[in-house]
């Protein structure tokens, strides 16, 4: 698969360690929500390293918009958090990944399920599900450290508002703005048992975020009852990449 | 917690087209030890190093390792029985 050139049209500053990159890439030949692309970087004397990152909104046209948190003595994340800028050039290549992915028009409602910037890939799947109007039953558990942390906060209020069929649940596990109400732990089973759809309903699972949650709400859902093979997971590490 | 270090196949999506010639997160795969049938995108995938190491979700043995080489990257199979791409 071979390396293109990208060019950043736009920045967008999510949260404090948190920026999405709208990226220009010629020729690019659309991608399913869920997708991701590889991004490559390579220093003067030619050393190269790339990292993942999913692709945060539907297709549209040459426009790819990725999402990046910053991972403290990360190699790549600080750069494109912190560096670059608007009319830069970005080495990528993609559209890659077929297993975890949604397409808007399915039957059975979905269950998307996030920790911290896993959030990204499913906001691709929400996004897609408001363009298309196509009127799939969402619901959408975050788990973030905090209010201020949670990533698209006020598009997703929105979106909650405005779109019928799409609810939007958080958890917040270290600190709470005063008067919430909401769940204040770690995902968990009981949480799972409120959130999720009811068995017969028969829905599609998606959850992405560290391996550690990852592990511990795809196993929850397993518990639940729910057909392993309905769970669909992506899992970026320790504290992401 | 725990805060195991592993990803899984998606990660590694871009290296499975490189040595594969295509997509293959969606694609199954048997493990020769134990029979377990998975998408390869649902691999257990250890990162870093000369390899991409993808072990098995059931029993843990190692499958595949796909490794960058200085003529392009490698794909080592070791326990994976079969490849099945999806219609």
């Amino acid at each position: 698969m071979t390396w293109q050139l990208a060019t950043v049209v736009d920045l967008i500053a999510e949260t404090e360690r948190v920026r999405s990159l709208v990226l220009d890439v010629p020729d690019w030949p659309g991608h399913v929500p869920g997708q991701h692309v590889d991004v490559r970087l390579t220093a003067e004397d030619g050393y190269q390293t790339q990292r993942s990152y999913s692709i945060a909104t539907p297709a549209a046209g040459s426009l790819v918009t990725i999402t990046v948190e910053r991972v403290p003595d990360g190699e790549v994340s600080p750069y494109l958090v912190d560096e670059l800028l608007v009319g830069d050039g970005l080495e990528l290549r993609g559209p890659i990944g077929g297993y975890f992915v949604w397409r808007p028009g399915g039957r059975r409602p979905l269950l998307l399920v996030a920790g911290g910037s896993g959030v990204v890939p499913l906001m691709a799947m929400i996004r897609a599900r408001v363009a298309a109007a196509s009127g799939d039953p969402v619901r959408l558990l975050v788990s973030a450290r905090s209010w201020e942390e949670l990533i698209y906060r006020r598009e997703l209020e929105t979106i909650e508002l405005e779109q019928d069929g799409i609810s939007v649940v958080w958890t917040l596990t270290r600190s709470q703005p005063a008067g919430w109400t909401g769940y204040r732990r770690r995902v968990d089973l009981a949480i799972l048992t409120e959130v999720a759809w009811p068995l017969p309903d028969r829905p599609h699972c998606f959850v992405c975020g560290p391996t550690g949650f990852v592990e511990t709400v795809a196993s929850a859902l397993v518990d639940l009852g729910h057909a392993p093979d309905a769970i669909r997971t992506e899992r970026f590490g320790p504290s992401g990449g | 917690m725990s805060d195991p270090r592993h990803v899984d196949g998606n990660a590694i999506g871009g290296f499975m087209i490189d040595v594969f010639g295509g997509e293959m997160t969606a694609a199954r795969g048997c493990c020769a030890a134990c029979g377990a049938v998975n998408a390869l995108g649902a691999l257990v995938v250890f990162r870093g190093g000369p390899g991409h190491v993808a072990r098995c979700p059931a029993c843990s043995t190692v499958l595949f390792v796909v490794s960058a080489m200085r003529d392009g990257p490698r794909l080592y199979l070791s326990a994976l029985s079969w490849v099945e791409s999806p219609a």
